[in-house]
């Protein structure tokens, strides 16, 4: 049995997009926070801190969660991704690139989560039909693009005809 | 907002888990998936003392069909089960209704029995065991006792379940190849239901129906109308028995006049 006192601190070993990463979490401490603050992650993005928005959606251990609902101290072991992933040299991934030809954002804040999702997705069903991409994007907010053109870009990288 | 400061216990067994909450008692939660409870610590309409995270025991990620049940582990998430071949051979409602639980994003993490244990009354698994008459096995340091699902959720999220005890695991009675249908009207999907009215064909002329969103818990009620017309009929007097529940989305009057506009095509579709 781990017990951990308020205010203990416990070291966390994780893999973040492929490296081993540690850092240190009291037990209140947020995983959407720790991927922030003590990884480096910045990609996380912090809205509405209890699940609706969907702007920190990660994938951990291989599926798509939303990492304000969890606690740093569950993720001891996991391995997470976070949106860094996806251009590790810089050059964006198809799905990005189709974000950017169709405008599928604006301000970009929920922009990371969606394209989290979408792998999770994607590697359940490369070839998902429309209404799956709406499903899943319907669990994430965007107040910019009116979520047509998010859908569009998806579609369209999934048809491989992006660029 | 974040959680305020609490400790942090993980259990290796369901034993540890069940001595803790016996320490701690109403101080403590469990914490499953934390679909619901983590939100409601982190704007601090719920804090706790001690949090017992149950969601790595391999003693409870367990699905396996028992007794002409399908026996779904504290630890089982939702899309787990959405995933079991067992679900759809066995509970084909349920495997209808789990995809409007949440968002695919939270049922990856969201559990079956968090959903039980949280007792929302718009939710669709506590109305799903309600309907097909299923039951939930608390676990304590004092011992181990079933409760059905009608004893279980008292109301508007209250149970049964004393301070001490732990869900461990919910059964849903196998329903085969019974007619069924399940509809739901939310803002947006993965939304709270506003109404969700679920469907099972009991015998050649009976239905059993199951409404959440109108009263404090799930409403159930059996109508031996014989065929769809005459069962529709029963739905005007069935409105009226509701209690009236209502909240910010919709008044108690919308809610009567969604299940009148949704009832009929359900009920078709069961008896079909």
């Amino acid at each position: 049995m781990t017990t951990l006192k308020p205010g203990d601190l416990a070291r966390i070993d994780l893999t973040l997009n492929g490296e081993a990463v540690s850092g240190h979490a009291e037990p209140r401490m947020l995983l959407a926070d720790f991927l922030r603050e003590k990884c480096g992650a910045t990609g996380v993005h912090v809205g509405c801190e209890h699940g609706v928005c969907g702007c920190c959606t990660i994938v951990m251990n291989g599926v798509a969660v939303r990492s304000c609902l969890a606690l740093a101290v569950q993720a001891e072991g996991a391995v997470i991704e976070t949106v860094e992933s996806l251009a590790p040299d810089g050059t964006l991934n198809a799905m990005q690139e189709a974000f950017r030809k169709h405008h599928a954002l604006q301000c970009g804040f929920c922009t990371p989560g969606i394209l989290m999702s979408l792998i999770d997705l994607l590697r359940r069903n490369p070839k998902p039909e429309r209404e799956e991409i709406v499903h899943v994007v319907g669990g994430h907010l965007c107040r910019c693009t009116g979520y047509s053109n998010i859908i569009d870009a998806a579609m369209d990288a999934i048809n491989g005809t992006a660029k | 907002m974040k959680p305020r400061a609490f400790t942090y216990i993980r259990p290796a067994t369901i034993t540890e888990a069940v001595d803790a909450l016996s320490h701690y008692g109403e101080r403590a939660r469990v914490l499953a998936g934390g679909q619901s409870l983590m939100a409601m610590m982190n704007f601090r309409l719920v804090e706790v003392d001690a949090l017992i995270d149950i969601s790595r025991l391999a003693e409870l990620s367990r699905i396996r069909v028992t007794d002409g049940a399908l026996e779904v582990g504290a630890a089982v998430t939702q899309n787990q089960l959405l995933l079991s071949p067992e679900l759809k051979s066995h509970v084909p409602l349920l495997a209808e209704m789990l995809p409007w639980v949440g968002h695919f994003q939270t049922r990856n993490r969201g559990t079956v029995c968090g959903s039980i244990a949280h007792a929302d009354p718009s939710s669709e698994i506590p109305l799903a065991l309600a309907l097909l008459g299923g039951c939930v096995v608390l676990q304590s340091k004092r011992g181990t006792r079933t409760l059905s699902a009608d004893q279980f959720q008292t109301g508007i999220l209250s149970t049964a379940r004393a301070p001490d005890e732990m869900i461990v695991a919910a059964r849903f009675p196998a329903n085969g190849k019974s007619g069924h249908a399940f509809r739901e009207t939310s803002r947006r999907h993965g939304d709270f239901a506003i109404v969700g009215i679920a469907a099972l064909k009991t015998g050649a002329n009976t239905l059993r129906l199951g409404f959440g969103g109108v009263s404090s818990r799930p409403f159930i009620s059996t109508l031996e109308g014989g065929n769809a017309k005459a069962v529709t009929d029963e739905i005007e007097k069935l409105v009226w028995q509701f209690d009236g529940y209502e909240d910010m989305h919709a008044t108690s009057r919308m809610r009567r006049d969604l299940v009148r506009r949704m009832a009929p095509a359900l009920i078709e579709e069961a008896f079909a």
